[in-house]
């Protein structure tokens, strides 16, 4: 049986190699997805806002902003003001403002969406706002009376840096334990390099910690320098943002060839390097549907492949990543394929095609790079009760064991968004801090 | 496409949009190119004697914006003409040589004696122009030196110097008056005592745009402090629509011929103005925001709309006039209740707020962001109408004679009655 070949062959050098373009075009290509507003533009975007009754985007952001009079704050030319309306709501405003997908969340909400197809673009407002704050070094936050208690947050990520910031601020220590070498979890690990550029998430993180009574501590990895039940024992109470340290495997025959890797730890190496120093494959194929998938395939096309296929085993309906993530997939050359289940690598030493069933057909598609974003699971040992994979929370972040709370992505309920865990971790820090204070 | 040319009180033009006395219509090089771009006549920017007067040498205009920065009103502190009185009266006659089918009226400000006035009306009558016009409305600086809006502020004066024009000129003699005052009839009247051929309203009102707060000092500031100016643009043009209909209704003034000015900045603007009883308009703000060839986009829209609507100019003049009337004569037995158009709405609910902050919580906000008007609450009052920003989304319908208001259980009556019949009018002369 014939199989068709998939993406034609380029001039370029096949296999997986660093600097497949002109040292000058990594910067353009790894600038800003939405450049940041200036001044006019930011005047011009805000007055398109209704100053809607009881808003349909507040209702629509897991941290319930108060979008209107924010974005009303910056029209009258205070955006620090406007700032601190984000930020006391949403801690982490600077970041969900670059990476949120506003698509589905508040502009999907807008009725300027419903009225003309084109929200107003709270995305980049929210940004112009916290930068302008930010970027000026100012943390408009104090601390409450110290109360002597003691909390410890394992997970310096969206959920984890949302937890402590709230419990610094009603005056409890917090300890805040993370695995990495730099905090800031998957907003500095996990999401393209052109979401947020410039060294934005540590620059938050330090902005953040600013609150004081917090103390970072990293390479800390939980069940190797403590267990939870140590951690019970020293600190008044305990917040779990420890995300989903495991990848999902496939179960097909090839995996063992060179030239697979895991979309996260393709995205995560990126994060860390100068992009012309990341190697990338002449043609590659990226197995998977979510915004992981969608980062990983746009980054390889980024980085020089000739080409990229985004290959999903059901159909576009089924995508987790949001329809404006496929199309920006598309728009940068990405070849996105549905219903394609993956039947086999192929290769000799290295991975040669990757061989999809499609429709009732074998699909061949050639390939020296395979990257997985088939999703991340809970390492579920030594971690309270859990609920369909994950840790198993009431809707303020109660575990099943006393004194222990978690949210982000490792606890139940939320959708794997940074917004949700910023506000799991807040809630969680409200619920720890009215406990403790009984 | 319609005939748009215009004749006021003898002045012919191709079309009725003038460029009014001041900053476009300073010198020859702006006139020439306005002509070039199509206006029908200018009047060219206030005379004075010699010495010339000097302006500052800061700024010389403020402004407020709406959305986009666009200007909605700009405010100015510039005098007369700063040039020699010869230099304007040669540039003049050039002008109306090589344009003879545009209007050129020129504008006048000498002190309140006759004796300048005998002196400068033949210098201008020898250059040609077409009429001129009394500038008793500047109401900066010129002022503070008993000219412009010093003059037009007390009728006796308007009268006097109007009478003075007029005997010792032939031309057209228009007479521009000021609204910093409290009844535009009264200068009016007295213009008209005066001879006066026409009246052109409004000048700029007296403003201050805004207030530096960091200098803690008007807007525009010089050297830290400033000035009222003259406001004008797109904001004036309700108070200057206002005070031209008075004119027009009033039946002391009937027939006499109005300039129209304030704020006009589209065709439609200019229609408004035609249809309140002025019989040409001039525009500045407008020219000065966008450059002169916004004229084409007067002259096309006004052409349009007088043909769909069969009508030559001189119907449009004066049009609803008729039916600008007292408060005292509107029908109170006109009910309407606000309808909203859900395939329309798209659930902004600002008609609600307003309604359940300010008005009369006569808007229900139902499941699924539904709204809709109570009629037996409504008054009909508008706001929601006026606050949706989808156009057409709120309609005011009126109820038919004979079905009954939900909000006062009466029968709604098919007769016109007005405040002066009204039970509750202590006046009240009865209706029988």
């Amino acid at each position: 049986m014939d199989t068709p070949i998939m993406g034609a062959s380029s001039g370029t050098e096949s296999g997986i190699t660093a600097g497949r373009l002109p040292s000058d075009t990594y910067a353009a290509n790894f600038a800003d997805l939405h450049p940041p507003f200036d001044v006019h533009e930011a005047r011009v975007a805000a007055d398109r806002c209704y100053f809607c009754h009881d808003a349909p985007c507040v209702t629509a952001c897991p941290t319930a902003i108060d979008i209107p009079l924010f974005i009303r704050q910056i029209a009258t030319g205070t955006p620090d003001a406007s700032a601190k309306t984000i930020l006391s709501q949403n801690i982490l405003g600077g970041m969900c403002g670059r990476v949120c997908p506003t698509e589905t969340l508040c502009e999907q909400a807008c009725v300027r969406e419903l009225a003309e197809g084109k929200p107003v673009e709270i995305g980049r407002l929210q940004r112009y706002a916290t930068d302008h704050l930010q970027q000026r070094g100012i943390h408009p936050f104090t601390r409450a009376a110290p109360t002597g208690r003691r909390v410890a947050v394992v997970g310096a990520g969206p959920a984890g840096l949302s937890c402590a910031h709230r419990l610094a601020m009603k005056g409890h220590e917090v300890a805040l334990l993370d695995a990495s070498a730099k905090a800031g979890g998957l907003n500095e690990y996990g999401i393209a390099t052109y979401k947020t550029t410039n060294g934005f998430a540590r620059a938050e993180v330090e902005w953040l910690l600013k609150i004081g009574g917090i103390t970072l501590r990293n390479g800390f990895v939980l069940g190797r320098d403590a267990t939870l039940e140590d951690l019970r024992k020293d600190y008044d109470a305990v917040f779990l943002g420890v995300g989903l340290a495991a990848t999902n495997g496939l179960d097909i025959p090839g995996l063992d060839l060179w030239g697979i890797d895991d979309a996260v730890d393709f995205i995560a190496t990126l994060r860390q390097s100068d992009p012309a120093q990341v190697p990338i494959g002449r043609d590659v194929v990226v197995i998977g549907g979510g915004m992981t998938a969608v980062d990983a395939a746009v980054q390889a096309k980024l980085l020089g492949a000739a080409n990229v296929t985004l290959a999903y085993r059901g159909p576009q309906s089924r995508m987790k990543a949001s329809r404006y993530e496929q199309d920006l997939a598309a728009a940068k050359g990405v070849h996105v394929l549905h219903e394609a289940v993956p039947v086999e690598v192929e290769g000799t030493g290295a991975v040669a095609a990757v061989v999809f069933e499609r429709l009732g057909e074998q699909v061949r598609i050639p390939a020296d790079q395979l990257l997985l974003a088939i999703g991340q699971r809970l390492v579920p040992e030594g971690l309270p009760d859990t609920q369909g994979g994950k840790i198993a929370v009431d809707a303020v972040g109660r575990t099943s064991l006393s004194g222990v709370w978690a949210g982000g992505d490792c606890a139940s309920g939320g959708d794997d968004l940074t917004v949700t865990a910023v506000a799991q971790g807040r809630d969680a820090a409200e619920d720890i801090h009215r406990s403790l204070m009984r | 496409m319609a005939n748009l040319a215009s004749n006021f009180v003898g002045i012919r033009s191709p079309n009725p949009f003038w460029l009014a006395s001041a900053p476009p219509t300073d010198k020859e090089y702006n006139v020439r190119r306005a002509f070039e771009a199509g206006w029908g006549g200018v009047v060219w920017k206030t005379l004075g004697l010699d010495p010339h007067i000097v302006n500052v040498n800061g700024p010389r205009y403020g402004a407020i914006w709406g959305a986009d920065r666009r200007l909605l009103g700009l405010n100015n502190i510039e005098l007369i003409t700063d040039r020699p009185l010869q230099v304007n009266l040669d540039e003049i006659v050039a002008v109306k040589r090589d344009f003879p089918d545009r209007a050129v009226v020129v504008s006048l400000m000498v002190p309140c004696e006759e004796e300048p006035w005998k002196f400068i009306l033949p210098l201008v009558e020898a250059t040609g122009a077409d009429g001129v016009e009394l500038n008793f409305g500047c109401p900066h600086g010129m002022s503070e030196r008993g000219m412009g809006s010093a003059v037009g502020q007390v009728p006796e004066y308007i009268e006097m110097v109007t009478r003075w024009v007029k005997a010792n000129t032939r031309m057209p003699v228009i007479v521009k008056l000021t609204p910093n005052i409290t009844d535009i009839r009264k200068p009016a009247t007295a213009a008209k005592a005066g001879g006066a051929d026409a009246v052109s309203l409004i000048n700029t009102i007296n403003s201050i745009t805004g207030v530096d707060l960091d200098l803690f000092a008007p807007e525009p500031t010089i050297d830290g402090r400033g000035a009222h100016g003259g406001y004008c643009g797109p904001a004036v043009k309700p108070i200057a629509l206002n005070m031209v209909a008075e004119i027009a209704r009033s039946s002391d003034l009937r027939g006499l011929p109005i300039s129209g000015i304030g704020g006009v900045t589209t065709w439609r603007d200019a229609a408004e103005f035609l249809a309140l009883g002025a019989g040409n308009v001039q525009v500045c703000t407008a020219a000065m925001t966008y450059g002169f060839r916004i004229v084409q986009e007067m002259i096309s829209g006004l052409s349009d709309y007088l043909d769909a609507k069969e009508m030559s100019l001189s119907d449009l003049v004066g049009r609803a006039v008729p039916n600008v009337c007292d408060w005292k004569d509107l029908n109170l037995n006109a009910v309407s209740k606000a309808h909203i158009h859900q395939d329309l709405c798209i659930k902004c609910g600002r008609c609600y707020a307003a309604c359940e902050d300010t008005s009369h919580q006569a808007i229900a906000m139902l499941p699924g962001r539904v709204f809709e008007v109570k009629d037996d609450e409504c008054v009909a009052c508008n706001l929601c109408v006026n606050v949706c920003p989808v156009e057409n989304c709120i309609t005011m319908e009126r109820m038919a004679p004979g079905s009954v208001d939900p909000r006062t259980g009466r029968v709604v009556s098919p007769d016109y009655a007005n405040w002066t019949t009204h039970p509750n009018n202590p006046l009240a002369t009865a209706a029988e």
